[in-house]
């Protein structure tokens, strides 16, 4: 008996940190492959109301560890997504993978940290970490609130990803890839080879209006190495786990009907002011979020190009 | 001097940063104007601009680094004035004097587009000077950028490739041939302008300022167009502007930073005309 209780005793300290956490809700997720696990985020904006869980985040799970990609747009998030991992796994999770720094990608970071997890990132996450995280923080105050963004900390990585990486969770090995700038200057994938999963983070939208914060030049250039990567599905940064790699074709054609817009506006000498309301007019009802990005991804689009 | 005051306001904001949130939150209730007319103009006595200088950006700021600001002489033909200098201030940002301009005495400057960084919602006042010395304010207001844009650089990296690249365009306005001396002209430099109010959270150091200081666009020997620039001006300055052409046949464009760079380009005007 008292042989049983101290096994108890050791069963509770072993699980005492699951209990307090369980005690947030999980977030829901679906295994779309053997062993991964994705929140499909909501097609929105971050606000209060849907606590930033506006990407899709995910765990794959090896024989010996557990790695997440991506944390989402809050420490709620983040802790709501801690529960669901532990509720199908109590490996311990070795690696939490940013696929860049956009908040709704890593505001979730500070619920991962612990002993034994490292934070993994492109090498250029640090700087963009550095030079955005105090202004997302101030402004994501005010859709969200004092009481989601006050417990938000900036985490930057600790291992950087210079152009590939492997890392093995246990007779299961992801692949991780640092894109020259496209979506943003720090955009990383992450391949399963054993199940052909790709997590494309915001390299690839469906539904959700790409967003471009980086190169629209850079990203049309990494489509072609991108729909090279022989996976069989993907989960987007935003939007539906799709077919690989016929997923890709819609933001091929929002990115190429961008620029080609753009160029003639810079040609015919036409003002920035111009771009945010002309360019790409034809896909607005193709998008979801197309008012609240595309005059954006215009204007941005028009200060790179009129370099060429 | 008003580059002394700037420095200050730099500090100032620095501290407010240092301090963290409250200082975002007292932003929003506190109107920093009065201030500002005190630490950027002596506290001279404003007077309605509706009558002398249009200011326009889009209501949103739809990227954050990136908002484009058009300045507009509204001066009439037979007016004796003439616009000397407009300065404009984004209010609520880190830096609020973005630029100053003064335009050439003989070049009837009348139009004026940049780019700006726009931190938060702000008033942004466009203030003129006259040669009758006396000054003139018009504003907009302007809504922060919402997601993911920031203020910052996009690519860093690409940034730094063409730091010093200058470019000149000259735009044929439709109703403007090459018969009227009205010229329209764009001048490009390529340079990251880091604010140095942005702090890497892992060393707890401010990555250091590096922007265009100082502009100056001649035709032949005679000014056209000055800015003194500050933090606020986006990556990349981009000035497009209108000029009177006095039949000169070169233009020419100096610019320098706060590392003692000097940029220099010299371009042939297509239809000088007059």
């Amino acid at each position: 008996m008292a042989h049983g209780g101290s096994v108890l005793a050791l069963l509770l300290m072993l699980w005492a940190p699951t209990i307090a956490r369980a005690q947030e809700a999980e977030l829901p997720v679906s295994e779309v492959a053997p062993g991964i696990f994705v929140h499909t985020g909501v097609t929105a904006l971050m606000t209060r109301e849907n606590e930033g869980a506006i990407a899709n985040v995910g765990f794959v799970i090896g024989d010996s560890a557990v790695a997440v990609i991506d944390t989402g747009g809050s420490v709620r998030e983040g802790r709501q997504l801690l529960a669901a991992v532990r509720s199908h796994s109590d490996k311990p999770i070795r690696y939490v993978i940013n696929t860049h720094a956009h908040p709704d990608h890593s505001f979730g970071n500070a619920a991962f940290v612990g002993d034994g997890t490292s934070f993994v990132g492109h090498k250029a996450l640090p700087r963009a970490l550095a030079a955005r995280g105090q202004f997302y923080l101030d402004g994501f105050r005010r859709t969200m609130g004092d009481v989601l963004i006050g417990e938000v900390r900036i985490i930057p990585p600790t291992v950087l990803v210079e152009d590939t990486l492997k890392l093995d969770l246990g007779r299961r090995s992801l692949t991780l890839k640092a894109w020259p700038p496209a979506h943003s200057d720090n955009d990383l994938t992450v391949f399963d080879e054993r199940s052909g999963t790709l997590f494309a983070g915001d390299m690839v939208f469906l539904e959700h209006i790409p967003v471009v914060d980086g190169s629209l030049k850079g990203w049309l250039r990494a489509l072609g190495d991108l729909t090279a990567i022989p996976a069989e599905r993907v989960v987007p940064g935003h939007g539906p786990v799709s077919a690989w790699p016929a997923a890709l074709a819609d933001e091929r054609r929002y990115l190429e009907t961008l620029a080609t817009d753009i160029r003639a506006l810079v040609k015919s000498g036409k003002p920035i002011m111009a771009a945010a309301e002309h360019a790409a007019a034809a896909e607005r009802p193709r998008w979801q979020l197309f008012d609240d990005y595309n005059a954006r991804n215009a204007t941005a689009a028009f200060s790179e190009i009129e370099w060429e | 001097m008003t580059g002394h005051r700037a420095r200050l306001l730099c500090i100032a904001s620095l501290v407010a940063i240092a301090l963290g949130a409250p200082a975002a939150l007292a932003a929003e209730t506190y109107d920093p104007w009065p201030g500002l007319v005190q630490d950027i103009f002596s506290n001279r006595p404003m007077n309605d601009g509706n009558d002398v200088i249009g200011i326009e950006m889009p209501a949103r700021a739809e990227d954050a680094a990136i908002v484009p600001v058009t300045l507009r002489t509204k001066l009439q033909p037979g007016d004796s004035r003439r616009v000397v200098a407009i300065t404009l201030v984004i209010d609520e940002n880190p830096a609020p004097m973005a630029a100053k301009f003064t335009l050439g005495p003989d070049a009837n400057v009348t139009e004026i587009s940049t780019r700006v960084r726009v931190n938060n919602y702000t008033n942004v006042h466009a203030v003129a000077e006259l040669s009758d010395g006396k000054l003139y304010v018009s504003k907009v207001y302007v809504k922060a950028s919402g997601g993911c844009s920031a203020p910052a650089g996009k690519n860093v990296e690409e940034a730094k490739n063409h730091l010093g690249q200058m470019r000149y365009r000259q735009f044929t306005k439709s109703e403007q041939g090459p018969a009227t001396s009205t010229r329209e002209a764009q001048i490009m430099i390529g340079h990251p302008n880091n604010s140095g109010l942005q702090m890497d959270q892992v060393t707890q150091l401010y990555i250091p300022a590096f922007f265009v200081n100082e502009l100056h666009i001649w035709q032949d020997d005679s000014p056209v167009l000055a800015m003194e620039g500050g933090i606020s001006i986006s990556e990349d300055p981009n000035i497009r502007f209108t000029y009177v052409s006095n039949g000169a046949k070169h233009f020419r464009a100096e610019a320098k930073d706060t590392d003692g760079h000097v940029f220099e380009h010299e371009w042939k005007v297509e239809n000088p005309g007059t």
